[in-house]
Order: C-alpha cells, then sequence, then structure tokens
C-alpha cells in the first residue's frame, strides 16, 4: 500500500540536526541561534527556582541581575569595564603592530622564515602567565606589566596565523604584478596583504579572544579596578551573584568584539564573500 | 622589440632529482612577429616564456630581450596565465590599470588609458564590476586588457584561452589575433592546441619532450585575413596534419630511446 502520509526519514528531528546541508529557511536558523542562549537560560532558570541548588553557590537570574544592577549604580561595574577593555585592547593592539607584519614578512620570504619560525614555534609553547614574575620583576605593576602579558599571550599566534595566511596568496597572482613591474615592497603592500587581509582578520578576530582570555590572569598582578580583579574580590566574600554577573559581561564584550571583527570583515572585504 | 634565445639550458632539481628541462633552445623572435611554441606537456614550453618573463633564469646561454639580458621581471614583458590571474579585490578597471599606477602614470592617464583598453576588448561596461562577476572568456580579455595597458613590448602568452570553453575559445582566438594586428606587439605565444598555433602564430616552434629542445620550426605563411575560413582550409588542415606527425614522431623517438 501506497502511503502518502508517511514521513521521510529525513524529515526527523535528528536527521535535521545532523544534516550536511545548509539550514534553510531564515526562520529556522534564528530558532536554533536563539535555542542556543536560551536553553541554557531555561535549565539555570530551572535549577534555581526548584532549588535543588544552595542559591549561594549557584545564584538566581533575579539576584544575578540585581548584583548587576548595584555594580552600576556605584558607578563600579562600568569603571571595571572601562579599565578591562582598556588593557586588552592596549594588549591586543601591540600584538597585532608586532605580529601581523613579522608574519607577512615570513610568510612572504623563505629565508626570513626560516629564520624566525623556530623561535617563534618555541616561544609559543611557553605560558604567557608563566611569564607573569618575571614581568614584575622589569616593569613593576602598573599597566605595563599586565598589557605585555596579555601581548606576549597573543603575538605568537597572531605571527604564525598570519605566515600561514600569506602562503596562500596564489602564485599567479604575484608573478603577474611582477611582470606588470611591482618591485618587491609593492608586491608585499598592494598584492600579498591585500589579498591576504580576510584572512588576517579573521585571524585576529578568532586572536582577541586569546587576549581577552588572558585578562584576568593579567589581573591577578596587583590591579585596582577590572573585571577580572573584581572576580577575584567577589570571591573573597563568597559574593557568587558577582562572580556570576562579571563572567556574563566578560562573555558579552568579548561577543561584540567577535561580531565588531565579522562586521569589518564584512565592510572591508565585499569581495570575498 | 626582438626576443632572442641563445643556447639556452635549463636544469631544476639537485642529485636524483635533476632533470634538465630545457637543452640549448636556441631561435630569435622578430620585433613585431607572432610566434607560437608547442610542443607536449612536460616539454618545457611554458618554462621557456618564464625564462623570457625573467620569471625563472637559465642555467646556461641567455636570454635577450631588445637586445640587453633579461635579469629579471619587468614591465616591458607583459604576461597572461592560463588561470585568471585578475586581483579579487580590484574591479575590472582598477585591474586594468594597476600596472600604469605601478608604473606612476597620473590619475587622468590612467583613467584614460583603462577606458581605451576596455573597449579595445569590448568590456567598457563591466568596469565597475568586481572579477568573480565575469565569465572566464571575459576575465581573460580582461587579463590580456591589464598586460597591454602597462605598454609592453613583448606579450608573453602562457595558454591564455586553455581553461575556456570550445567555442568561447574560437572567438578568443579570433579576439587576440584581431588585437595583435592593430598593436604589431612581439607576441609569444605558448600552446599545446596546434590549431591555434598555426592560426595566429607566423612562426610555430616545436619541442620536443625529456630534455625539451627545438626540432624544427615551421612558417607556413598563411592568410590570416578570415580565420574561421582558414580554420577549414584544405591546406590548412595538411599543415596541423603533418604538424601532429612531427611531434608524435620526435615523442616516440623519445620513448624509444635507451634510459641512461
Amino acid at each position: 500500500m501506497v502511503s502518502t502520509d508517511t514521513i521521510p526519514r529525513q524529515s526527523g528531528l535528528f536527521a535535521r540536526l545532523f544534516s550536511f546541508d545548509p539550514v534553510n529557511p531564515q526562520p529556522l536558523r534564528l530558532t536554533l541561534n536563539t535555542a542556543s542562549l536560551l536553553l541554557p537560560l531555561l535549565l539555570w532558570t530551572a535549577v534555581t527556582f526548584f532549588g535543588t541548588v544552595d542559591t549561594a553557590f549557584l545564584p538566581s537570574l533575579p539576584q544575578v541581575a540585581a548584583s548587576l544592577q548595584e555594580m552600576a549604580a556605584s558607578g563600579l561595574l562600568f569603571a571595571d569595564i572601562g579599565a578591562s577593555t582598556m588593557r586588552v585592547l592596549a594588549g591586543f593592539l601591540l600584538a597585532s603592530v608586532l605580529g601581523v607584519p613579522i608574519g607577512i614578512l615570513m610568510g612572504s620570504f623563505p629565508a626570513i622564515r626560516h629564520l624566525l619560525e623556530p623561535l617563534i614555534g618555541f616561544l609559543r609553547y611557553m605560558p604567557a602567565a608563566a611569564f607573569t614574575p618575571l614581568l614584575i620583576i622589569y616593569l613593576g605593576i602598573d599597566e605595563a606589566p599586565k598589557i605585555t602579558l596579555i601581548c606576549i599571550g597573543t603575538v605568537f599566534f597572531n605571527v604564525l596565523m598570519t605566515m600561514d595566511a600569506v602562503k596562500f596568496v596564489p602564485r599567479e597572482l604575484i608573478e603577474t604584478a611582477l611582470t606588470l613591474g611591482c618591485n618587491r615592497w609593492q608586491l608585499l603592500w598592494k598584492v600579498i596583504s591585500r589579498y591576504s587581509l580576510p584572512s588576517i582578520l579573521d585571524t585576529l578576530r578568532i586572536n582577541a579572544a586569546s587576549s581577552w582570555n588572558l585578562l584576568v590572569v593579567a589581573e591577578l598582578l596587583a590591579a585596582d579596578v577590572g573585571l577580572g580583579k573584581r572576580i577575584q574580590l567577589a570571591q573573597r566574600f563568597f559574593r557568587t551573584d558577582q562572580i556570576f554577573a562579571d563572567l556574563l559581561m566578560l562573555g558579552l564584550i568579548g561577543f561584540a568584539i567577535d561580531m565588531a571583527f565579522r562586521l569589518l570583515l564584512r565592510l572591508s572585504c565585499r569581495w570575498c564573500s | 622589440m626582438d626576443v632572442q634565445l641563445h643556447h639556452v639550458g635549463k636544469v631544476v632539481g639537485h642529485g636524483q632529482q635533476r632533470q634538465q628541462v630545457l637543452d640549448d633552445v636556441h631561435f630569435t623572435v622578430q620585433s613585431g612577429a607572432f610566434v607560437a611554441i608547442v610542443g607536449r606537456s612536460g616539454c618545457g614550453k611554458s618554462t621557456l616564456l618564464r625564462l623570457i618573463a625573467g620569471l625563472d633564469r637559465p642555467s646556461s646561454g641567455m636570454v635577450r630581450v631588445g637586445g640587453l639580458e633579461v635579469k629579471g621581471p619587468g614591465p616591458d614583458r607583459g604576461m597572461v596565465f592560463q588561470k585568471y590571474s585578475l586581483y579579487p579585490w580590484l574591479t575590472v578597471a582598477q585591474n586594468v590599470g594597476f600596472g600604469m599606477a605601478i608604473q606612476g602614470l597620473t590619475r587622468a592617464e590612467i583613467r584614460e588609458r583603462t577606458s581605451y583598453f576596455l573597449d579595445v576588448v569590448g568590456l567598457a561596461e563591466t568596469a565597475r564590476k568586481l572579477p568573480r562577476e565575469l565569465s572566464g572568456g571575459m576575465q581573460q580579455r580582461i587579463a590580456i586588457a591589464r598586460a597591454l595597458a602597462a605598454d609592453p613590448q613583448v606579450l608573453l602568452l602562457d595558454e591564455p584561452f586553455g581553461a575556456l570553453d570550445l567555442q568561447i575559445r574560437e572567438s578568443m582566438q579570433e579576439f587576440l589575433y584581431r588585437l595583435w594586428e592593430r598593436n604589431r606587439i612581439t607576441a609569444v605565444l605558448v600552446t599545446h592546441d596546434l590549431e591555434e598555433a598555426l592560426l595566429l602564430a607566423q612562426t610555430v616552434h616545436v619541442l620536443a619532450t625529456g630534455p625539451g629542445r627545438l626540432v624544427c620550426s615551421l612558417r607556413p605563411g598563411f592568410n590570416h585575413g578570415d580565420l574561421a575560413a582558414l580554420r577549414l582550409n584544405y591546406t590548412f588542415l595538411q599543415w596541423r596534419q603533418r604538424l601532429a606527425d612531427r611531434l608524435r614522431a620526435v615523442n616516440q623517438q623519445e620513448t624509444s630511446r635507451p634510459v641512461l
């Protein structure tokens, strides 16, 4: 018997979730994206609401919101956000200004690559946090060691990932430029860097996350303000609600940085989409 | 400008990997001539073109363009590759103007010459588009316009239509020939398409494989006035057959030779 009402296997929830096809239509995609954030939130609310966990350990959503409001009212929140963002921004910018040009040079010139790759491959495996004592000895306890720490933790990845991006410039593009009269600096600037720009921006987007992750470690170093510092202080006073509030802020700002990079990529590289 | 290949040899690799790609290739391309180089894949014909472009250096002998030894790539020798090599982030007009901008022409000059060359290749309406919005044939026409706009003395073409459909290929061959007729620029075309070589060039150099060496040069002396008719011309077809036989013969000789 031919039945028209049997649902084909492909339309089952399992098959739809684990399908290699792009998700269409748009509303379904939006539903999945929303569920990604909403489901954990619901779970959290349910767990705290039904009292299965001590709220001293896992504060409820309203408690966290109240804590956030309290910190905002006292101005502490904005001071923390400002201080933390400035540190990450400074460390990350430094790591980019140093890392991207070195990466481009290494990707373009094999001799430079052979000269620097072993060193950077080696330095990369030294955890940035392990430099903390040295940084205090060398740079004191102000902003400089914090920024440097974030820079150290990011710069080597910027170099190596930029180098990899640059290696993919098609040979024809380089050789055409040479037959059109480019010298090597014009080639670097007008062809190689330009072609790799989308991948470099993507590299920076990914490594901005590492910079952001290093923030809390950096603020272990004698800081007065900062989201990471606040979390440490909150632990001392057993303010789990504050820890949660600051964690949420750290996640949100990181997410915003990621979105900003995606926007920048879309605006500056229309040709590659 | 004329191109002189003076007993050119090229060796790549070392030790066990050592391979003689070209051996004692010697010929001259007269200024303003259209010359084709044909041969099986691996006969070193692309290498030869790269030597003229200055992208590779010969292991022995010398390449001279306009009497001067080639020491590296330069804007006097424009090159068109088989793979579409337009800059994907630049518009069509910016691609055509790229070489002129590098050479420091003023904006007004660049604009004027760009629109001239876009007209020449019949793609003026695509000036503001990105390369990816164009078909393969159009992209290749832009690549040729870009090479010509940089005002080279020699145009080097490495299988320029190899990636195109047969029909587009024929119209592109027509286009290239008319362009050459207009400019009378020295042109060196590398191709494995024997019809293409005989159709466009006055002289066809035949290379044999392993190592790549010049076996003969043909000067059929066709009337290129009507390329479509020439394609079907009896004498033309005979020449083409003779060329194919010749290529087969030299390569058979090659395979039957004892391996040293």
